[in-house]
């Protein structure tokens, strides 16, 4: 990837999860609370190293991306208001964006809908999987 | 007309490497009244001084303008200068051309610009401007400490050696403070209790001294040197001058069942109690909502039991007006109730307690009797687990943006005190970083890991969860090692984040000091200042102002003391003459200025008014010029312009605004 394409996807990136990455302590407390911690290759806390380094190939090109649950542990537990789930979350729509066309379509939302699923999961998990 | 003098200050580059020092000069030479204009390096330098005093002396000049830096910084000492130098000390007016100015901005002529119309302001308002006389007001030569723990303590046994009577109003039974419930103490190891309690003795047997235990301050009116105070003594239900202090009344009162506060929580006490065994005074209290007398009217044991006949179910709550010259706050601190930190299961397990608990697991007269033991099923404990910095350092709404400062160290006492007592228990120490700035603080961290073994690991914990067998999965994380922890842990201790006791917003109001986002009381001036309230006569002790440890309170109370005594050393102080005056021809006699008053300074009174040849009796408007703080509140408040703030008349601050508007 370019310089100036990583840079741009970075800014996108911190825009669209509202994240800023300068606020992280290292404290490590979205690893310690991380289910998918053991699939992952790049840590939840490395994912703020990563986008402030502007270093995204690697990020969205990581195994991490789809190993988040989404299950928000990070972004509920992070004393410094960085949530790092927001930014593999941004990452994927990142992705979904610049390969466009295979999302699921409105129509087969319906039959696929189990109605005990909170409204978050449900569109990340379209972020997630395709067709 | 006035013959006004212009100082403008360079402050070295400060000022004059943004605002056109010398075009100035030139340009406010030029305004009306204004017969002399320099400019100099260093104006409040001696050598400026001097110039202000040759320019007042040789030109005659009826008022002056410096145009400098803030007059939080150096109004005192222009006006001193001038005084000196044979001027009316309120004839000196300061442009502030730095903070105001040339800090905040780049451009040179943009920020002279803005630097000529703050003179020309300064100078229309000197224009205006009356010699004022500062009155005197009397020192009443008598401390008051809020708060008696280590800080309140210090700081009264230093004002009272001074020779000064000191009265110290503690809420709980006893004081001591927080430092009475804890074990031993870093860095050097020694009993808490064992260095505290002479203390504690030393105060109460201090002919200078008065203690109020279980009492709060209801009201304070006054100002610096004359503060009036209401203390509310709770009702204690026990005769202070009768009780012996045997303890009886406490074996034998059938209500045992309320958590100790002492304890934590961690073990119960009786309705009848002082708080712990070396309590000063040794005098229990009655906690009405627990003994079963004043629930039910049966009962009445202790009464009976009590050789001294102190019971005393009648007692009252008594109120105790005092006046004093200083008031020092020392109320000192909590830890944050831990609800919002579900993760690490406090509320859901008995194992998992904060660090001040744990001071209490390992005190001797503790809920255990200092053995570690865990509190669930009393059994020894194998694995111990420390997580550092819950809820300090955050951001978020949980918990508090600062760091507590103490509990790297606690923490590494904590676990050094385990290994050394019990060699056979592993103990982890969780860690964001390790803080311990100080005199043989980092060593003593370091003695923990090198000597004793205790692991510390780069990293947070993520989750604690209680197991069916009753032990706790620690899931955290090692950033060195960039792996995922799990570990199971007998026990885990949550190094709490502290704040400020909730107590001192209500008291920050009665003194009108100022307390930060936080709730810390604001010192003066953060670095030249630290033991000064910004309210005159208002000092701060101990960690109401910020966290510290015991070496950095009772420093610090000693620092308040110093300022305290200083206050109290002096026979007279000069009054603020910038008061309210009220022009009895404007008054109506509405009472809307006395309303706003947040001094009580304005009364009315009835008398008989030459309005322009017509003679009646009116109701007017009257301002104690000792009590009035020239806060202005009444000025605005008036419907009839009739009240105005000497030194700040109305008629000086429409100067001031059309000379910025011109
Ligand atoms: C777990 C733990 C371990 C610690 N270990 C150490 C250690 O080993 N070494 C060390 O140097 N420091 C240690 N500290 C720090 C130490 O406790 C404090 O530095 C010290 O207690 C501060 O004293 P203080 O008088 O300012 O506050 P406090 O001890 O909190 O005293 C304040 C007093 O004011 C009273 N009060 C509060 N509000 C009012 C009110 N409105 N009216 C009247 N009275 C009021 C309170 O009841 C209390 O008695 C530890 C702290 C904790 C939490
Ligand atoms: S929990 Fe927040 S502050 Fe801590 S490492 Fe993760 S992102 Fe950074
Ligand atoms: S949201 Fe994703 S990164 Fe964050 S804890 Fe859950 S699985 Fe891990
Ligand atoms: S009267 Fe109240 S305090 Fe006294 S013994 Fe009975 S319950 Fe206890
Ligand atoms: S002193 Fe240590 S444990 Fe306490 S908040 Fe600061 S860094 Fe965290």
């Amino acid at each position: 990837m370019s310089h100036d394409k990583t840079k741009k996807q970075a800014e996108l990136i911190r825009e669209i999860s509202g994240v800023n990455p300068y606020k992280c302590m290292k404290c490590g407390k979205c690893s310690a609370s991380c289910p998918s911690f053991n699939e992952m290759d790049i840590k939840p806390h490395q994912f703020v190293s990563y986008v402030l380094n502007d270093d995204l190939e690697a990020l969205v090109n990581s195994k991490s991306l789809w190993k988040c649950l989404s299950c928000f542990a990070c972004i509920e537990r992070c004393p410094r208001d960085v949530k790092p789930g927001k930014l593999v979350d941004a990452a994927r729509q990142l992705v979904v964006r610049e390969r466009g066309g295979d999302f699921l379509s409105a129509d087969e939302i319906p039959e696929k809908l189990d109605p005990e699923l909170p409204q978050q999961l449900l569109v990340s998990a379209f972020r997630r999987y395709r067709r | 007309m006035q013959r006004i003098g212009v100082f403008v200050c360079h402050c070295g580059s400060n000022i004059a490497a943004t605002v056109d020092v010398k075009k100035v000069v030139e340009i406010v030479r030029n305004e009306p009244g204004v017969v002399h204009a320099e400019d100099y390096q260093y104006m409040c330098s001696e050598a400026g001084q001097a110039l202000i005093a040759k320019a007042i002396a040789e030109k005659n000049l009826s008022g002056i303008v410096v145009c400098s830096c803030s007059p939080r910084m150096h109004e005192a000492t222009f006006r001193k200068a001038a005084e000196r130098a044979g001027l009316n000390p309120y004839m000196v007016e300061i442009a502030n051309i730095r903070e105001h100015c040339s800090w905040i901005h780049k451009n040179v002529e943009e920020a002279t610009e803005k630097a000529v119309i703050l003179a020309r302001a300064a100078i229309a308002k000197v224009n205006l401007n009356a010699p004022l006389k500062a009155g005197e007001s009397r020192v009443t030569k008598r401390a008051l400490v809020i708060g008696g723990g280590i800080a309140g303590i210090q700081t009264a046994l230093d004002i009272a050696d001074a020779g000064y009577e000191v009265d110290i109003v503690e809420k709980t039974p006893s004081i001591g403070g927080r430092m009475s419930q804890l074990d031993k103490t870093f860095p050097t190891l020694d009993c808490s209790a064992c260095i505290l309690t002479p203390k504690m003795v030393e105060a109460a047997a201090h002919e200078k001294i008065t203690i109020y235990t279980y009492s709060e301050v209801e009201k304070v009116s006054g100002f610096v040197g004359d503060f009036t105070v209401d203390i509310r003594k709770k009702a204690r239900s026990v005769d202070m001058d009768k009780c012996t202090g045997c303890g009886v009344c406490q074996e034998k009162c059938p209500s045992k069942k309320t958590p100790s506060e002492f304890n934590r929580g961690l073990g119960n006490r009786s309705a009848i109690y002082t708080p712990f065994a070396q309590a000063i005074p040794n005098v229990p209290v009655i906690d009405r909502d627990a003994c079963i007398k004043f629930k039910t009217g049966k009962c009445g044991i202790c009464s009976k039991v009590c050789q001294a006949g102190a019971i005393d179910y009648e007692q009252k709550d008594e109120i105790v007006t005092e006046k004093y010259g200083a008031i020092v706050v020392a109320t000192g601190f909590d830890t944050i109730k831990l609800d919002k930190y579900d993760e690490y299961a406090y509320n859901q397990s008995k194992d998992v307690i904060t660090s001040l608990e744990l001071e209490r697991v390992m005190n001797a007269a503790g809920p255990t009797k200092g053995h570690l033991e865990r509190l669930s099923d009393g059994k020894h404990p194998k694995n111990i687990v420390f997580i550092q910095c819950v809820g300090s350092r955050c951001s978020d709404d949980r918990g508090k943006p600062y760091c507590s400062k103490i509990c790297c160290m606690y923490t590494a006492k904590h676990a050094m005190l385990i290994r050394d007592k019990y060699p056979d228990v592993n103990v982890t120490v969780f860690y964001i970083d390790v803080r311990t700035p100080g005199k043989n603080f980092d060593e003593f961290y370091r003695r923990a890991v090198e000597d004793y073994g205790v692991n510390y690991i780069k990293g947070q914990v993520g989750k604690v969860a209680p197991q069916p067998d009753g032990s706790l999965l620690v899931q955290g994380v090692d950033l060195l090692d960039n792996k995922q922890i799990l570990m199971e842990a007998d026990m885990v201790v949550l190094a709490t984040v502290i704040e400020p006791d909730p107590s001192v917003r209500k008291i920050a109001t009665m003194l009108t000091a100022s307390i930060d986002t936080n709730n810390f009381l604001t010192e003066s001036h953060a670095k030249l200042r630290p033991v000064e309230s910004p309210t005159a006569g208002v000092f701060l002790s101990g960690v109401c102002q910020g966290p510290k440890d015991i070496p950095e309170t009772v420093a610090q109370a000693g620092a308040a003391a110093v300022k305290a005594i200083g206050l109290l050393a002096k026979d007279k102080l000069l009054t603020n003459p910038c008061t309210a005056k009220p022009d009895e021809l404007l008054c109506n006699g509405c009472s809307a200025c006395a309303n706003v008053c947040p001094y009580g300074a304005i009364t009315y009174e009835t008398k008989l008014i030459n309005d322009h040849g017509i003679r009646e009796e009116r109701r007017v408007a009257q301002v104690n010029n000792a009590l009035c703080q020239g806060c202005g509140a009444c000025t605005v408040t008036c419907p009839s312009g009739a009240m105005d703030l000497q030194g700040f008349s109305n008629r000086q601050i429409i100067a001031e605004v059309d000379a910025i508007c011109r």
